[in-house]
């Protein structure tokens, strides 16, 4: 089985560039050089230096003692929170603001839904210089002040979305929108690895810095590369994209990736892609989807705004049909209880997204003293709001102990687990969400 | 031969066709739209399937999709309007969306029930040309339904070609690098990519779209190409006071 993009630009069956033909010479061209450019040796050294001397690169990879012991389980944190404006974002932005140069662009574009990848993205415009237009649902402008003037300090112009819902989703379409009417000079840096090929496929490889510093820095510190679980929240995808990378093919390294189920699966108000959505096309990408069944895009709900995406990239949808990953879903309060235990516990105030990977802790059952790795993708300043309102309850929270543990443990959600018709037929995912369910 | 076929044998120049998005401004209006702009003296109609993110659209057409929406309407309800529109209306109909709506109906159930209520072809602009071909032209071909490409001013000689080699009615010549509605008029630039689809004497007869919203622009396209297609000057059009009667009649002679 292979975890690689093929050369249609498809992950199993998912994938593709199902795009207006307005953006086929932009994309083709994209695809024709993105992977000569990377591998250059020009490109790499800056790459590669920028990462070191700008970022901070490698983030630490921090060993968890207490929650380590609380857990039974040896825990290290992928510490992407510490790059330079607080998240995993950043790789991606800088390899492709080079990519841009080496493409000959002048004007950037980019969506943001909380504001991080705006962030990261008007960071390196600065940095080089050139013009940047970041797309943002109205609602989501008026929720996340602090990154839209980060943005516009930085020089970059936010076009506040009025279509739709005013959200991620929305503002994604206007930039390609913006695209399709400014293609010569105009190069998009989408945040996530979703969109049309090659888009998953660069910002995986641009991610992908993460497992390669965590094969580095666990060989160093217990002597192997190679750990028992890497865990990642999902919204998109990147940074568990990066996180999985150079495990895809370690079948004895188990995948996690958490999804955010906001209230509930069975609210409806939910962002868990792989239980709630099926086979369509969002934003050029054939994956799984949340949609009506007229196959209309609906509206995802989560407490966490990097989260809260209707799709998801064609990598994990692959990775999930294939089984090589497993897909849990945590709540809005599962995430907020787990943010808590980490800034109670070790003094690291994680983002909303993080928390949901942090929250399979409580979910899951591990093997006594196997490593794992938690990605924490991000810090949480900018989620202070919806910390403080957690913490207005949390004496109450700590009193009872509400966390549920799961009766399956990993292995027997792999071996005795479900199994998927391979003749392509749809799988109702919330029949076989029963397996991690409490 | 079909309906489109012979349109463009018997009219060679100045084809007018009309894009609308079904549902909107009212539920159950496609019809009456449909009829009215037949009774006019337009060529050809291209009824607009709502969805809820028409990457393509400008903002007119994007609002006219969430009305719809709003309103109702699905691919399914569509068919269920236009179960009688045949014999009644002779001129060439087209459905016009996007290819997600499509393939949650069924591909195949989708060219069926199309063929079966006399749909003449499809204009799917997220549906790349390799992908049609390798998976679903045949599907297409063998229930009649004659799929339309579009090409842009950023489309290689190349591929104008290969679009032309897989088209079987018409092809979509989009004016300017924009979405729908959005840009009016047209640069010498345009004009200069106009004349070079012209000289490269296609088989299919070509027709322009995006930014077509009036008399002049109207004119203008006609003289490069077979005719052209308004969209969202329409759909401002059916806002307008009076009744949607009304409202055509005078569009449509505004247009010509």
């Amino acid at each position: 089985m292979s975890y690689q993009v093929n050369e249609k630009g498809y992950y199993g069956e998912f994938g593709g560039a199902f795009i207006p033909e307005m953006l086929y010479p932009n994309v083709k061209h994209l695809e024709q050089n993105y992977l000569k450019i990377i591998e250059s040796e020009s490109f790499q050294t800056e790459f590669v230096s920028l990462l070191k001397h700008y970022v901070g690169r490698p983030s630490p990879l921090y060993y968890s003692k207490r929650l380590s012991d609380k857990y039974g389980i040896r825990l290290y944190l992928k510490r992407e929170d510490l790059n330079h404006t607080g998240s995993h974002k950043i790789n991606n932005t800088i390899g492709q603001i080079l990519m841009a140069r080496h493409l000959g662009k002048k004007r950037i574009i980019a969506e943001t839904g909380a504001g991080q990848h705006g962030v990261a993205t008007a960071t390196v415009c600065a940095r080089e210089g050139l013009e940047c237009i970041v797309f943002m649902g109205a609602t989501d402008v008026a929720r996340q002040m602090p990154n839209v003037e980060k943005m516009q300090m930085l020089g970059a112009t936010v076009v506040p979305v009025q279509s739709g819902n005013k959200t991620l989703k929305d503002a994604t379409n206007e930039a390609i929108r913006d695209w399709i009417n400014h293609p010569d000079e105009t190069h998009y840096i989408i945040g996530s690895v979703v969109g049309p090929h090659p888009y998953p496929d660069m910002v995986a490889r641009f991610q992908s810095i993460i497992s390669a510093e965590i094969k580095q820095q666990l060989l160093e510190q217990t002597g192997s590369p190679l750990p028992d679980s890497v865990i990642a929240c999902v919204g998109g995808g990147s940074n568990a994209a990066g996180a999985f990378y150079h495990f895809l093919n370690e079948p004895n390294v188990k995948l996690i990736a958490v999804e955010a189920d906001g209230k509930g699966l069975e609210t409806g108000e939910t962002a868990a892609t792989m239980a709630a959505g099926r086979p369509g096309i969002i934003h050029g990408s054939l994956t799984l989807l949340m949609q009506t069944d007229d196959g209309q895009i609906v509206e995802p709900y989560s407490i966490s705004a990097g989260l809260d995406y209707p799709g998801i990239g064609p990598l994990h949808s692959h990775l999930f049909k294939s089984q090589r990953a497993l897909f849990i879903r945590a709540t809005d309060d599962e995430a907020l209880a787990a943010a808590f235990e980490l800034t109670r516990m070790e003094g690291i105030i994680p983002a909303l997204e993080s928390a949901h990977a942090l929250a399979a802790l409580s979910k899951l059952s591990f093997k006594k003293d196997e490593t794992v790795v938690i990605n924490i993708s991000g810090r949480g300043d900018k989620d202070m709001e919806a910390y403080r309102n957690h913490m207005k309850n949390i004496k109450n929270k700590e009193q009872e102990n509400t966390q549920t543990k799961l009766s399956l443990n990993n292995e027997d959600v792999y071996t005795k687990g479900y199994t998927f018709p391979t003749d392509g037929t749809l799988v109702d995912f919330r029949k076989v969400t029963g397996l991690y369910i409490p | 031969m079909n309906r489109l076929q012979t349109l463009f044998q018997n009219k060679k120049n100045n084809i007018l066709s009309v894009y609308f998005t079904a549902g909107f401004p009212k539920p159950e209006t496609s019809v009456t739209i449909i009829r009215e702009l037949e009774k006019q003296g337009v060529d050809m109609i291209e009824i607009g399937i709502p969805f809820s993110d028409p990457l393509a659209d400008g903002p007119v057409i994007q609002h006219s999709s969430q009305i719809a929406l709003k309103n109702g309407m699905s691919l399914s309800k569509l068919f269920k309007e236009l179960e009688n529109i045949r014999p009644e209306v002779k001129i060439p109909l087209l459905l016009m969306g996007y290819f997600n709506t499509v393939m949650q109906f069924g591909v195949e159930t989708f060219c069926q029930k199309a063929a079966a209520l006399g749909i003449d072809g499809v204009i799917l602009p997220d549906l790349p040309l390799e992908v049609y071909e390798e998976r679903y032209a045949s599907m297409f071909d063998s229930y009649g339904i004659v799929p339309v490409f579009l090409v842009t001013p950023g489309t290689n000689e190349e591929r104008i070609r290969k679009v032309d080699n897989l088209s079987k009615g018409f092809i979509y010549m989009v004016s300017s690098a924009s979405t729908t509605g959005t840009k009016s008029g047209f640069h010498p630039k345009n004009i200069a990519y106009f004349q070079r689809v012209q000289s490269m004497r296609l088989k299919n007869p070509v027709l322009t779209g995006f930014g077509i919203s009036n008399h002049e622009t109207f004119t203008q396209a006609c003289q490069f190409s077979q005719g052209a297609i308004v969209g969202s000057a329409f759909i401002k059009a059916l806002q307008s006071n009076g009744t949607i009667q009304e409202a055509i009649a005078k569009f449509v002679a505004s247009v010509r």
